[in-house]
């Protein structure tokens, strides 16, 4: 077990790095959840409400996600990296959790700063509110990984992501809306926590095939 | 049973779509033998390496290896390496997948040998081929591998890089299995135990 985490560190710690220095994904991500947020907000009437604006939150979120994901294996293509780590003697699983945490920590900046400029711009956030953007994310990431390592493995990549991607974050959004407006914000965070947890195993499980031809 | 062969084919196929690449293979390769593949472009040795250490399995026919993964290394046709991280970082990395013991040693000795210390602190991307498939070398001899799979492994090396390989493999031999494909047999021909040549798919 020691050395499957040290694996997932390992992996996740490299993703940051080349990050870090190729500076490929987050200032993207960064740029279109802030211009986004800003279109919406131009874009809706003043006297809409707040309801409506939780919903783009989650819109210019989910979409923001897919921007990071549609890069995420970008580095293990370029020099058939992949298949250098996929050799490695380590559980396989162990490169879909390390790229699912990296996902998760570039996520998580494009929101310490769409989060602040949503409340700027539209509605306060509660601690539900933030509580189903924590799980949203999550679950954004681990079904995001797999999916976005399938796509990777086939030629019409740019499409395939969003049409895989799309559908299954539809729950995501369901949840993450229910937990900003509902009255009743504790089902919609179970249903986000459940999907996270049944998703999260699938994911896991899957990987193996989705890296071997 | 010593003399057990560590890779055993029999009647390999396998086929992208319509197109079959390899038909009907059998082979086997002994522990501490070193078995050469030629053959001409597109006749399958790239995907039968492949087979060989798991990143592709037959359509049909089975292939044997009695080893771990984690005991399996490998050159291909890329570096199978990242970009954007040094020389020193890459092997870091793999160094730990694999649990490489004394690993900072073995990584330094590795670099010395194929010439890229001085370059240890580069990014990849700034590497000429002959560096970064000097780079893959070290990748897959990081963890002393007991079968050593090598696709073309003298391609973009210069005179000395090449010189380098060859002692390297002729160290190796009779201790590691060694399958190595190659359009260039002459270089290789001391090293073989076995000869496997594939014809046009």
């Amino acid at each position: 077990m020691t050395g499957y985490l040290a694996a997932v560190a390992a992996l996740a710690r490299k993703d940051l790095r080349v990050e870090l220095r190729g500076r490929d994904t987050l200032p993207a991500m960064l740029l279109f959840v802030l211009a986004t947020l800003v279109v919406f907000h131009f874009a809706l009437p003043a006297d809409v409400g707040d309801d409506p604006a939780y919903g783009l939150l989650w819109v210019a979120l989910v979409f923001t996600s897919l921007l990071g994901l549609a890069r995420a294996w970008v580095p293990e293509r370029e020099a058939g990296a992949l298949d250098g780590l996929v050799l490695a003697p380590t559980d396989r699983s162990a490169i879909w959790l390390g790229k699912t945490i990296a996902s998760l920590a570039f996520l998580a900046a494009a929101e310490v700063v769409a989060l602040p400029a949503f409340v700027l711009f539209f509605a306060p956030l509660d601690a539900n509110a933030l509580a189903g953007v924590v799980l949203a994310s999550v679950g954004i990431c681990a079904v995001g990984s797999l999916v976005s390592a399938m796509a990777a493995a086939s030629r019409g990549r740019e499409v395939l992501l969003p049409l895989i991607f799309l559908p299954l974050a539809i729950p995501i959004v369901v949840g993450g809306v229910g937990s900003s407006i509902s009255e009743e914000p504790a089902k919609f965070l179970a249903f986000l926590g459940l999907y996270d947890a049944v998703f999260a195993i699938l994911s896991w499980a899957a990987f193996e095939y989705v890296v071997t031809e | 049973m010593a003399d057990a062969p560590l890779v055993v084919a029999r009647g390999v196929e396998r086929r992208y779509g319509a197109r079959r690449v390899l038909h009907g293979l059998s082979f086997e390769v002994h522990r501490g033998g070193a078995l050469v593949v030629t053959g001409p472009n597109g006749s399958g040795k790239t995907t039968l390496l492949r087979l060989l250490v798991g990143l592709a399995v037959p359509s049909r026919g089975t292939l044997e290896v009695g080893l771990d993964r984690g005991r399996l290394g490998f050159v291909g046709h890329e570096p199978l390496v990242y970009r954007e991280l040094t020389a020193l970082e890459n092997l870091d990395l793999f160094g730990r997948l694999y649990g490489v013991p004394e690993r900072r040693e073995r990584i330094g000795m590795l670099l010395e040998r194929f010439g890229l210390w001085d370059a240890r602190a580069e990014r990849v991307s700034a590497f000429s081929r002959g560096m970064t498939q000097r780079l893959a070398l070290c990748r897959a001899l990081l963890h002393e591998p007991e079968l050593l799979v090598l696709d073309e492994p003298h391609s973009a090396l210069d005179a000395q890089g090449a010189a380098l390989l060859d002692q390297e493999l002729d160290e190796l031999a009779g201790t590691s299995t060694i399958v190595v494909a190659t359009h260039e047999p002459d270089r290789v021909d001391a090293l073989a135990t076995s000869w496997l040549a594939l014809g046009a798919a």
